[in-house]
């Protein structure tokens, strides 16, 4: 440790400090300038400090209904959240032995990452109307679309937040004993005795990570619910909407104030997780602590 | 899980390549055989010859967004990975420093997209800036709303992109490799040009893969910076979609498609991902 540091480590260093500046500098712009006075514009200076646009944004006058998109996106964001831990967890188990379909499995979930999301889109949303003129013509009476936060919009969410959570399981298991496993059942745990006591413990601040992942890019997602949400916009959609009509600072405001939620949910995971890791630790070995 | 991908992802894709084949008119779609959504799109190209028809320019024009994003981004996360898992020392400082890049990427794109226009509009900080130490008397119309500002944000949201799987590869290299290189006489440059670069190929293909994809089929983020006239390979699906013309699209779609796996396979040529994991 005690050996001197090359030079490049302070050009490196300081690239890596103009990198962060980079990623966080425009954020606090907006941030500052949401508290903008009532006569403030788009740019700096400001005019004053206010909260006026906050005012604005909650009392709904101006833009369109805030207040019913934020709560959508938040009920879609905590269902997707727990779908991707559910299913993330239960795949990640059967990918420690082989099955059949395991490769295949793998690869969709790798193409549905990286395949372009207006296609993903596109593809529900085509889906989705097939099914709607199919089920109109087999003569059900007032049918009007399948299509919905809860149907296509989840589905689409998941298609995103699902290869995260399943990537994440095989980072996990790539580090897990079995042999902790192995000990469980030769003291005569059941499976499900085995995974509650056992493997669940071990993995919680990882499956804590996995339903950060989840509502976060749940909450964050455009392109994919872009054609496939039905009638109503999540909040991503109502704000890339207002980019190209608002001249007020309340998009400031409103961006602000999701960017709060997300720090929130954030802050609130790693605690979690912390919270968990130090758990782990003082309850962690008893070996060498003779019989208890 | 297979029954989600199923539902929400394979099917969807069968349909778009379905669809892609059918007939439209100006309101709904025709379940009868008939090429005319690939023969709108290419419409003029035959005719326009020599010169390139939109749709070519169009392509051409997301190629060439996406090239300099990809070197960008390639040559922007190579160093910080390299910083990381090199030059950072203890453990802790190493997580701390990859989750302060990791919490923007779980923030909203959108908003760090408009974030750029107190900055960059006419103005701007930028333009100010510029304008108070005298070194222009007009504010610089090309900073927002222009491929610069795409690229910008572009680079700006999926940076963490390359940063990951390159740090990923990167801290599993052995550090003995880089002192055998050392005591046998090898520059710095040396080692990273020979030994490094190499071993972290596959983090790097990985990111790129990402990246490519990503902006290859953006139409989000070309559309909110460039002011929504900038035309990409996304733009003309979602401007098809927004016309109803389901067909056209899902022919877009199709090309767009064929484009990506094009890309992805000289990639993945390269590397076998599923061993990288």
């Amino acid at each position: 440790m005690g050996e001197k540091r090359p030079r490049s480590f302070y050009l490196l260093a300081a690239f890596f400090t103009a990198y962060v500046l980079f990623l966080y500098g425009p954020m606090f712009a907006i941030y500052i300038l949401s508290f903008q006075g009532p006569d403030g514009g788009l740019t700096f200076p400001m005019n004053g400090v206010s909260l006026v646009w906050f005012g604005k944004v909650f009392s709904g006058s101006g833009i369109v209904d805030i207040g019913a998109a934020f709560k959508r996106s938040l009920q879609l964001g905590l269902v997707v959240m727990v779908c991707t831990v559910v299913l993330s967890v239960s795949a990640g188990m059967a990918f420690r032995r082989s099955f059949r379909g395991a490769t295949f499995l793998f690869y969709v979930a790798i193409a549905s990452l990286i395949m372009p999301s207006i296609i993903t889109s596109l593809g529900i949303a085509l889906e989705f109307r097939l099914l709607d003129d199919f089920i109109i013509k087999s003569g059900v009476g007032d049918w009007t679309t399948a299509m919905g936060l809860f149907t296509s919009g989840l589905g689409a969410h998941l298609t995103w937040t699902l290869p995260f959570g399943l990537l994440i399981m095989f980072a996990i298991f790539n580090r897990f004993d079995n042999r902790l496993e192995e000990a469980a059942r030769d003291l005569g745990a059941t499976p499900w005795q085995t995974f509650r006591h056992v493997v669940l413990p071990i993995i919680l601040p990882s499956v804590v990570g996995i339903g950060l992942f989840g509502f976060t890019l749940s909450w964050d997602e455009l392109a994919r619910s872009s054609q496939t949400i039905g009638s109503v916009n999540t909040l991503p959609l109502d704000l890339q909407g207002l980019t190209t009509t608002v001249t007020k600072p309340d998009i400031y405001a409103l961006g602000t104030l999701t960017s709060a939620v997300s720090f929130l949910v954030i802050f609130l995971a790693l605690v979690v997780i912390l919270v968990l890791q130090a758990r782990q630790r003082r309850h962690g070995s008893d070996a060498g602590k003779g019989m208890v | 899980m297979m029954l989600v991908f199923a539902l929400f992802f394979l099917l969807p894709l069968l349909f778009v390549t379905i669809v892609s084949a059918w007939d439209y008119n100006e309101y709904e779609m025709i379940p009868a055989f008939s090429l005319r959504g690939y023969s709108d799109t290419f419409e003029g190209c035959i005719a326009d010859l020599p010169n390139l028809c939109t749709i070519l320019k169009t392509y051409l024009k997301t190629l060439k967004l996406c090239l300099l994003t990809w070197v960008l981004t390639l040559l922007i996360g190579f160093t910080v990975a390299y910083f990381l898992a090199f030059h950072v020392r203890s453990k802790t400082w190493q997580i701390v420093l990859t989750l302060l890049c990791t919490i923007p990427f779980w923030t909203s794109n959108v908003i760090r997209m408009i974030a750029w226009i107190p900055l960059l509009g006419r103005n701007g900080l930028v333009n100010r800036g510029l304008e108070g130490a005298g070194l222009i008397h007009q504010p610089l119309e090309w900073l927002l709303f222009s491929e610069f500002s795409v690229v910008l944000a572009l680079v700006h949201l999926f940076t963490f992109f390359m940063v990951v799987p390159i740090f990923n590869s990167m801290i599993r290299i052995d550090r003995r490799l880089i002192e055998a290189a050392y005591d046998a006489g090898a520059t710095g440059w040396q080692t990273l040009v020979n030994i490094i670069i190499p071993l972290a190929k596959p983090g790097i293909v990985i990111g790129s893969i990402f990246v490519i994809t990503i902006v290859m089929g953006d139409f989000v983020t070309i559309g909110v910076m460039g002011g929504q006239q900038i035309a990409s390979a996304g733009k003309i699906i979602e401007a098809r979609l927004n016309a109803l013309q389901f067909p056209a699209a899902a022919a877009n779609a199709v090309i767009l498609l064929g484009i990506t796996i094009l890309i992805i396979s000289a990639l993945t040529r390269v590397v076998d991902i599923r061993k990288e994991l």
